[in-house]
């Protein structure tokens, strides 16, 4: 249970929101020129980290528009919200915060 | 060991109980092994055992981070079926099922297993056609499956509203009648006092921090215990898998997310057998103390937390409430979470990896409990012969490139 800071509509419960997994994946810009495994792994592996995770997210119940978030994965605390297109936090302003809950 | 039996059961209870032997030892780690396994719940310690036991290898560590049980074998809802659509998840569940009706025996450890029944309902007339296709499948494998009206559901759950009506109306249902439940720390224990007695090192408290490779080959594991070498090293980490893989340098299709669970005050007993739907994301039985056992759905987003959203607990309770209505003044007592490892097809990635010496378990999502006896089994025979059994040869990582998924997610996306 946290709360979402949606860039349109502000801070909501995240039980609005619904997340569309790891952000930043880029398809790859010519797939018939990739083996197996490299497809394999932009269509199946993910980062899953443990801390800080660049995520997308809609706000569904609310006005149904996508952006990004850092979130750690441990803590539930959102390090920022930014919208698509726009650069991920530098990752000094990713630093693990401390681990809760474990 | 010290074997259990009623006979000693009746000499311990005549001297006070106080010479009991402990179950396990806790020794120090040695400085190597022929085998690491990483992970102590079930599927690891399960994994240990057989590993001993089957294939006489025996100079083993299982390391734990916390205590053994502690993680996701202590953090399910101790359902156990093998029902399954496809023949390939079909065989490796049902080898499950069936280690589990002899597993009492075999570690001498009442592990309870009860077959009391699981049952899949059905709410819409696509639902029907899917559970008649899964039943009729089930029988082709060998798995008992019947497919059950709404008055012999009735019947069997008195409890259950089939009104037309009902907001989800229940159309039909397919049972299991070997299907059941079992006790989650009885089968820890067994096979953490079965292992420990072939010589098995079980070493709690002793978190991996490290994977030590040498030449593109995995040699052993660095711990806060210290560095621990071994020839083979098997990761049976559920929800962490993800983060020891990136220790090895490994990418894998896993993502980790919270799974709630939560029981109710003790009743008297009113449930016995498992009534699940995957289409309403929630499912019920009732424990031998009286709780009524209510499990969730997964929280939509990636997690390590061991807890997620009150909105999922609430959704799970709905549905229940709806299926169940007198069951609606009930109150909650425990809630808890455990951090599942969901793979894309919903089925396990059991094998080799593409660094040698490391062996992957894992992928099991929302329904790793059930497979416990034989998780272990197959993982052990892929790592004492280096090669997949041929239960777990299509559930290695390899389907991923291949493109050889096995899509489970109508028998495994929710229901445990």
């Amino acid at each position: 249970m946290f709360l979402i800071e949606c860039p349109w509509c502000g801070r909501r419960d995240q039980g609005e929101f619904s997340c569309g997994g790891e952000a930043h994946i880029v398809r790859p810009a010519s797939p018939d020129d990739l083996d197996d495994e490299s497809w394999a792994d932009y269509l199946f592996n993910r980062k899953n980290p443990k801390g800080v995770h660049l995520e997308q997210w809609v706000h569904i119940q609310g006005c149904g528009r996508w952006f990004n978030a850092a979130r750690n994965t441990v803590s539930n605390k959102i390090v920022s919200v930014y919208k698509v297109g726009e650069e991920p936090p530098h990752p000094e302003k990713r630093k693990p915060v401390p681990e809760s809950g474990q | 060991m010290q074997r259990f039996s009623a006979l000693r059961l009746l000499g311990h209870g005549l001297t006070g109980h106080k010479h009991w032997r402990q179950s396990w030892r806790h020794p120090e780690p040695k400085r190597e092994y022929d085998v690491v396994i990483v992970g102590g719940g079930g599927h690891g310690l399960a994994t240990a055992y057989y590993l001993a036991r089957e294939h006489g290898m025996t100079n083993i560590a299982v390391v734990e981070k916390g205590w053994i049980g502690g993680g996701n074998t202590g953090r399910n809802t101790t359902i156990v079926r093998s029902n399954y659509l496809w023949d390939e998840a079909a065989h490796l569940y049902e080898k499950s099922l069936k280690l589990w009706e002899g597993l009492s025996h075999e570690l001498n450890f009442n592990v309870m297993f009860s077959q009391r029944g699981v049952m899949n309902l059905a709410h819409s007339l696509q639902d029907v056609r899917d559970a008649e296709r899964r039943a009729n499948a089930n029988v082709l494998n060998g798995i008992d499956s019947e497919i059950l009206t709404p008055e012999q559901i009735r019947q069997k759950v008195p409890l259950i509203s089939i009104s037309p009506t009902a907001r989800y109306p229940v159309l039909g249902a397919t049972f299991q009648p070997r299907g059941g439940v079992a006790r989650h720390d009885a089968i820890t224990w067994g096979y953490a006092r079965a292992a420990d007695a072939l010589g098995v090192d079980i070493i709690q408290n002793c978190e991996v921090t490290g994977v030590l490779k040498e030449s593109g080959h995995v040699v052993g594991v660095e711990t806060t215990r210290g560095v621990i070498r071994a020839r083979k090293v098997g990761v049976v980490a559920a929800g962490h898998s993800s983060v020891i893989a990136q220790m090895a340098g490994l990418r894998l299709p896993i993502e980790s997310h919270p799974l709630q669970a939560f029981v109710s005050e003790p009743c008297k007993p009113a449930l016995d057998t498992v009534v699940m739907s995957n289409a309403v994301h929630a499912y019920i039985s009732q424990s031998d103390k009286g709780e009524f056992v209510v499990g969730a759905g997964i929280d939509g987003y990636n997690g390590y937390s061991q807890s997620g959203g009150y909105n999922v607990i609430e959704g799970a309770v709905a549905a229940i409430v709806e299926l169940f209505p007198t069951l609606s003044r009930i109150r909650l007592m425990r809630q808890w979470g455990g951090i599942v490892d969901v793979a894309p097809d919903a089925c396990p990635i059991i094998g080799l990896t593409p660094l040698k010496g490391l062996y992957i378990n894992c992928g099991w999502g929302t329904g790793g409990f059930k497979s416990t006896p034989g998780s272990g089994w197959v993982l052990a025979h892929t790592i004492a012969h280096n090669r997949p059994h041929e239960l777990n040869l299509p559930f290695t990582l390899e389907r991923f490139s291949s493109g050889a998924l096995i899509d489970e997610h109508g028998a495994a996306g929710v229901a445990h």
